[in-house]
């Protein structure tokens, strides 16, 4: 079959960006990947996003997108599969490269969040990733969903508090120097066990923050290899389901999906977790992060915390984990956050990273979170040189 | 903004489950759960019939909710819970009746009908069985 190489990548800052609309972040990070790329043309566009028809009253997005990068005529699709949305879109475009249907296809992923500006508005938006009927009908946000299976899991191993601040400290410390990361600024334990609680036991501290931001990057079937003759390919790539409510599943604590997308994307690839040198999850609440990081095999079920307790997932440590922040501290544009991570990590094994280059690592994995786990999709690239 | 559809439709259809836990059974695998379903999701069956579920269970986990959602604002701070059955069937409800630091695991509760949401400025009601403290047995 085909190979998918990634040529081109771009991105915008993310934040309350209150002079960008929809259309400017997808254009501006489109339009980025694609002279990074150096093509001014693709054969299709898939633009990844989750709430644009509740947040900004506009759907069919990719005629949109397509229309505002001046592409007239080229088959363009809207992916969504909640927080998964970006991820999913990347997939798509590479089956359809894998497919011989095309050979050049870009990917956008995009979220405008803060034009809602009340919080209830953004919170029953994000909580449409829940089902609708039997956990959003008795006031279910999706804060709390992920609070049930954070009790559960700090119940099942026995983790304190604290435990839980690690991701996030690190997230922030990460994201200090990334410029186009949304929350710029260490945090320290104190200020993390201090911090409200939104949906107990989870704090403010825990959670990824609302914004804008727009992320993208150009595949293609034929590879380009920059001026020292490395090249990246997405050599392994997985999307998986699991229920869509948390109450039908047999174990909170066991995201079974985000399972078999990282087994999925790990056989294809011809890897072991123990191959993998970087990786970005999505850490939108610290303990997703932490089941995340179990669900891809890299720790012990419960042993997530001291992974980067330890150390030992900083930039300079043995496996780094979201080297620019994560959805915590880089930020979480929710259908463009796969996106995000996919060009991070991208950037990461291009030893193109800036600030947030993590040693030189070959091979890494992304991890993009839908729903409470209900739609994951795993991403493998891999450094040719 | 609503993140639903303050219509009566919606409400007329899921009344079955929301007033009298009418969920489903596997007579495969044994596994129920609400709403009705044609196709178990455990085992892939479609042998299955509409069950009703017991009304008073135990709370497995819960959770305080301080940040609503729109429709929601009104009761905050209240709980939200995973509630075992007495026939173990896991269901997802509302607490009522309680105040939220007096929660706790494996506390007994019964359902309630309750007042869930208005639609909109004198739009329709949608009501639905809340789980309160059981008082007496």
């Amino acid at each position: 079959m085909r190979e998918v190489y990634v040529i081109g990548s771009g991105l915008t800052k993310i934040g309350n960006l209150w002079d960008k609309g929809l259309r400017d972040l997808a254009v501006e990070a489109g339009l980025a990947a694609m002279e990074e790329a150096g093509v001014d043309s693709v054969d299709a566009v898939f633009v990844g996003n989750m709430m644009s028809g509740i947040l900004n009253a506009q759907e069919n997005l990719g005629a949109y997108v397509a229309d505002y990068l001046g592409l007239p005529g080229i088959p363009a699709f809207k992916v969504e599969a909640a927080c998964a949305s970006g991820g999913a879109a990347v997939v798509s475009a590479a089956m359809a490269i894998k497919s011989g249907l095309f050979d050049r296809v870009l990917v956008v992923g995009v979220e405008k969040m803060s034009d809602m500006t009340a919080t209830e508005d953004v919170t029953s938006a994000l909580a449409t990733a829940s089902e609708a009927d039997y956990e959003m009908f008795w006031g279910a946000s999706f804060v709390s969903l992920n609070a049930l299976i954070m009790r559960a899991y700090a119940q099942r191993y026995g983790l304190r508090e604290e435990d839980f601040g690690w991701m996030p400290i690190l997230m922030h410390k990460n994201a200090s120097d990334v410029p186009y990361a949304q929350l710029r600024f260490p945090i320290t334990m104190e200020a993390y066990l201090s911090s409200p609680k939104i949906a107990d036991p989870i704090k403010l501290l825990d959670s990824a923050p609302m914004g804008d931001g727009s992320a993208a990057a150009v595949l293609s079937a034929s590879e380009r290899r920059d001026g020292e003759g490395i090249s990246v390919a997405l050599v392994g790539f997985g999307s998986a389901t699991d229920t869509m409510a948390l109450y039908t599943r047999e174990d909170l604590v066991e995201l079974k999906g985000a399972k078999l997308a990282a087994k999925r994307a790990m056989e294809m690839a011809g890897v072991t977790p123990r191959d993998l040198q970087v990786l970005e999850v999505h850490d939108a609440f610290s303990v997703m992060g932490y089941l995340n990081l179990e669900a891809l095999g890299v720790v012990e079920p419960g042993k997530a915390s001291r992974l980067i307790e330890s150390g030992d997932a900083d930039r300079s440590g043995s496996l780094p984990v979201n080297p620019e922040g994560g959805l915590k501290a880089r930020g979480h544009p929710v259908g463009a956050t796969g996106v995000y991570q996919f060009v991070e990590l991208y950037r990461q094994l291009s030893g193109r990273a800036g600030p947030a280059q993590a040693g030189s690592p070959e091979l890494g994995a992304a991890m993009n979170v839908g729903g409470t786990g209900s739609n994951v999709v795993v991403t493998i690239l891999r450094r040719v040189s | 903004m609503w993140a639903f559809n303050p219509s009566i439709p919606p409400i007329k259809r899921e009344m079955p489950s929301r007033y009298r836990l009418e969920g489903f059974e596997c007579h495969d695998c044994g596994f129920r759960s609400l709403p009705p379903r044609q196709v178990c999701p455990r085992c892939g069956s479609r042998n299955v019939s509409r069950v009703r579920l017991p009304r008073r269970g135990r709370v497995l986990q819960h959770t305080v909710v301080h940040s609503a959602p729109r429709g929601y604002e009104f009761y905050t701070p209240y709980v939200l819970a995973l509630i075992e059955l007495e026939d173990g069937t896991r269901i997802f409800s509302q607490l009522t009746d309680v105040d939220p630091e007096e929660v706790t695991q494996g506390m007994e509760v019964e359902a309630v009908l309750r007042k869930v949401r208005v639609g909109g400025h004198g739009g329709p009601v949608a009501y639905g069985l809340k789980f309160r403290p059981v008082l007496e047995r």
